[in-house]
């Protein structure tokens, strides 16, 4: 049981990543830190990914005359180039809205952001408020 | 950083050959590890290099804006391009086999011309990316 | 030519818009960009309309990318089931280019618009290869290609109104973990099956039984699309994300994004993994089914409260979702063609009241909350007609598009002994007319503050007559509609059932 368990070690530190990454993006209330969380998340795909091309006493899939070669799956390696460029591609946006964030609410925290726009709601709705109720006298 | 000596000589030693490893990767990507993707990020960080040390002014005075967004849509058009000649060809989108003399030299030309604007893209998000974030100017006018 | 294009199809109605978008992105000319956008729209409309013909003479159409031999290369695959959200897409992408002409650069600056329109097309060319491609890889990198653009889409609101940063930020987030939930389930389905064709997963997995990493692998991939397509508790990144971006956008987005989503949805469930398997039945019946209930008194119930109108239509989007889940929970053919004709349906409906209330909005040229709009009707009437005659054809009254998809989802939770259902369908119209009696009566019967001295642009409401146009004609005529949602059901569900 225990073996069995321990043996596929990969998987745990897959799901373990996994776990840290999705905790990560709920927990976190900076939102900087929940981009950071986002990227380990994907992270944990790569390396699960990753895990499934590995066969055990393969070799890279480039064919040879010996008849009885085990090769390693290249597939998932390529899937996970794609998703890499994926993740960078998200990476870089969420970054650049991070950015522009900061330099509108000069916070990066989720509850000085969410007082803010709560504020700029409650305005908007007492001021029209006040218009109607002008225009009905 | 741009008083640094051993930082300025060391860049303008390192500029070329670094770019040339780029290549490397990128041409050797037919028989080898290598590709588009690695090649692109190998070449981008040459300029990134240079930007660094010299200043964005500079870097932007080698490796202009408006360059940098032509060569980063070129890229994708010429992937793209390589897969609408072989359908002109009569052949499926992508398909390689009919562009060279026989199916081998197809593949050649194919593989070696997408990977090529796979490199470009890349190598020209990554320093647009890089000269976005450096010259990103906050609401408040003082750079970040 | 004209065979190589029609041998071509599936890939040129993607390829058309994401080759564009890279051309549309060096274009300076804000005009010239606008009319490059179009005009590519207009051929992606072509193209898919031809597709569809081809559909109907040849029943599936699969394409070998690469002339690599469907397993193991990447296919596309057009049937009678994809080609309705393509039509979809390609339709609503064209109208609302059509009306972004006066409407974008009034919310975007000078400079970015050529981006902006960049990223039009690139989320276009993201939404058709989604629905396209019959790969579970590949449909996972349209999924990021549609997201990302339309995130960035939606912070180019940022220039007006911070908030959109925020939402664009949310909609990053939440549509990244759904995305990265949905590669999880593909890699678990991978690591079992070992393929990743759509139509070869199927095969295999039906020889497969009692897997625990294969109910994982559905769960994971089942709840990502569900994050995507806004199913009732996963919504929360859509009203923000529609209210905020830029008015065009808001267009696009809350008529196309979420349906192919749905689609995807709909093919996970049905073709993919198979009706009869318990697995799916019990998703649908404990887990779809009380969702989709729940989203169509919670949708309408916060619209009804809500002050702000893009946001009130978001949240009628959410209920509207409810509709067509709902439908494809029940699980019959009739039921699921019923929630393909909402599909359509809806998309029309949705996409002519934000053009309406978005057209208000750049006349009066501030943020549209029910009270600034006192009296609005009366100053706009050809934009007020519209809104009227889609408000009602999201009521469901008859002789407009929204009463035929209610009709069918009715009749079809009737003939499955859900009567309950129908009542709830029922109660839920009902209660959507209060919010869109409280928009109709502000128009036109408030008065309004001070006589507001607008002339409209034809260039506005062309666009939306012709959407309120096709309302009323698949009102009038459904046979189409109705008829290749049927033989969409009939391939998705198979002929067993």
């Amino acid at each position: 049981m225990i073996s069995s368990t321990l043996g596929v070690w990969n998987y745990w530190i897959v799901f373990f990543l996994m776990m840290i990454g999705l905790f990560l993006v709920i927990g976190r209330k900076n939102l900087l830190k929940k981009i950071v969380g986002l990227t380990i998340f994907q992270t944990s795909v790569f390396l699960l990914y990753i895990t499934f091309g590995k066969i055990q006493g393969g070799t890279p899939p480039i064919l040879n005359n010996i008849n009885e070669t085990v090769y390693s799956n290249p597939l998932p390696h390529v899937l996970i180039l794609t998703a890499i460029v994926v993740g960078v591609a998200t990476t870089a946006l969420g970054l650049s809205l991070v950015l522009r964030i900061n330099s509108e609410y000069g916070s990066i925290e989720e509850e000085d952001i969410s007082a803010e726009d709560l504020i700029d709601y409650h305005d908007l709705i007492e001021t029209s408020k006040k218009i109607s109720v002008k225009f009905k006298k | 950083m741009d008083k640094n000596p051993i930082l300025r000589i060391a860049t303008k030693i390192l500029f070329a050959p670094i770019i040339l490893f780029g290549l490397y990767v990128q041409f050797h990507g037919d028989f080898g590890p290598g590709g588009g993707f690695q090649a692109g990020v190998i070449v981008a960080s040459a300029f990134i290099l240079y930007a660094i040390v010299f200043g964005l002014e500079k870097g932007k005075e080698l490796f202009p804006l408006n360059i940098n967004l032509f060569l980063l849509a070129l890229g994708g058009i010429l992937y793209g391009g390589v897969g609408i000649v072989s359908m002109l060809l009569g052949d499926e989108f992508l398909s390689y086999n009919v562009l060279g003399s026989s199916k081998q030299a197809g593949q050649h030309i194919g593989i070696l011309l997408v990977e090529f604007g796979v490199g470009l893209t890349v190598s020209n998000v990554m320093i647009a990316l890089f000269y976005a974030f450096v010259d990103f100017k906050s609401s408040n006018g003082e750079t970040k | 030519m004209i065979d190589i294009i029609i041998k071509n199809l599936p890939i040129l109605v993607v390829l058309t818009p994401l080759m564009m978008s890279l051309i549309v992105v060096l274009i300076s000319n804000n005009f010239l960009s606008w009319l490059l956008t179009l005009f590519t729209t207009l051929i992606t409309l072509i193209f898919s309309l031809l597709l569809y013909q081809e559909v109907y003479l040849h029943t599936a159409i699969s394409y070998a990318l690469g002339n690599w031999v469907p397993p193991l290369g990447i296919e596309y695959l057009i049937d009678k089931v994809s080609i309705i959200p393509i039509i979809i897409i390609a339709l609503i992408s064209f109208l609302a280019t059509f009306f972004a002409s006066k409407i974008m650069p009034a919310e975007i600056n000078n400079s970015s618009i050529s981006k902006v329109y960049s990223l039009w097309l690139l989320a276009i060319a993201g939404l058709i290869g989604l629905v396209t491609t019959g790969d579970a890889f590949n449909l996972f990198v349209f999924l990021e290609i549609s997201s990302l653009a339309s995130v960035a889409l939606v912070a180019m609101g940022g220039q007006k109104d911070k908030q959109a940063l925020v939402a664009a930020y949310n909609y990053l987030i939440l549509g990244a973990i759904g995305a990265t939930f949905y590669v999880i389930g593909v890699g678990l389905l991978y690591g079992i099956t070992g393929t990743l064709n759509l139509a070869d997963l199927s095969n295999r997995i039906a020889e497969i039984s009692d897997n625990k990493a294969l109910i994982a692998g559905f769960g994971f991939m089942v709840i990502g699309i569900m994050l995507k397509a806004a199913v009732f508790p996963l919504h929360i990144w859509l009203p923000r994300a529609y209210a905020y971006a830029p008015s065009a956008v808001s267009v696009l987005l809350a008529a196309t994004a979420t349906k192919a989503s749905l689609y995807i949805l709909a093919r996970i469930l049905f073709s993919v993994f198979d009706i009869s398997d318990n697995l799916v039945t019990y998703t649908l019946q404990y887990i779809i089914l009380p969702l989709s209930i729940l989203a169509m008194f919670a949708g309408t119930i916060m619209a009804i409260y809500e002050k702000d109108i893009k946001r009130l239509l978001a949240h009628s989007s959410i209920a509207q979702i409810g509709y067509i889940t709902l439908a494809f929970a029940i699980g019959t053919k009739a039921s699921v063609a019923a929630g393909f004709i909402h599909l359509f349906n809806h998309a029309l409906i949705k996409g002519a009241l934000f053009m309406a209330i978005t057209s208000m909005g750049f006349y009066i040229n501030k943020r549209i909350t029910i009270n600034n709009l006192s009296g609005l009707g009366r100053a706009m009437p050809i934009t007020f007609v519209c809104f009227v005659i889609c408000s009602l054809s999201l009521a469901g009254i008859p002789l407009t598009a929204g009463f035929i998809s209610k009709l069918y989802i009715i009749k079809a939770s009737i003939s499955a002994d859900g009567i309950w259902i129908a009542f709830l369908i029922l109660a839920s119209s009902a209660l959507s007319v209060v919010y869109l009696w409280k928009m109709i009566e502000a128009l036109w019967f408030h008065e309004s503050p001070k006589e507001p001295n607008i002339k409209e642009k034809p260039e506005i409401y062309i666009a939306l007559l012709m959407i309120t146009f096709l309302n009323i004609y698949f009102g009038l005529d459904a046979s189409i509609v109705v008829n290749s949602s049927f033989e969409a059901a009939n391939q998705l569900l198979g002929v067993q059932k």
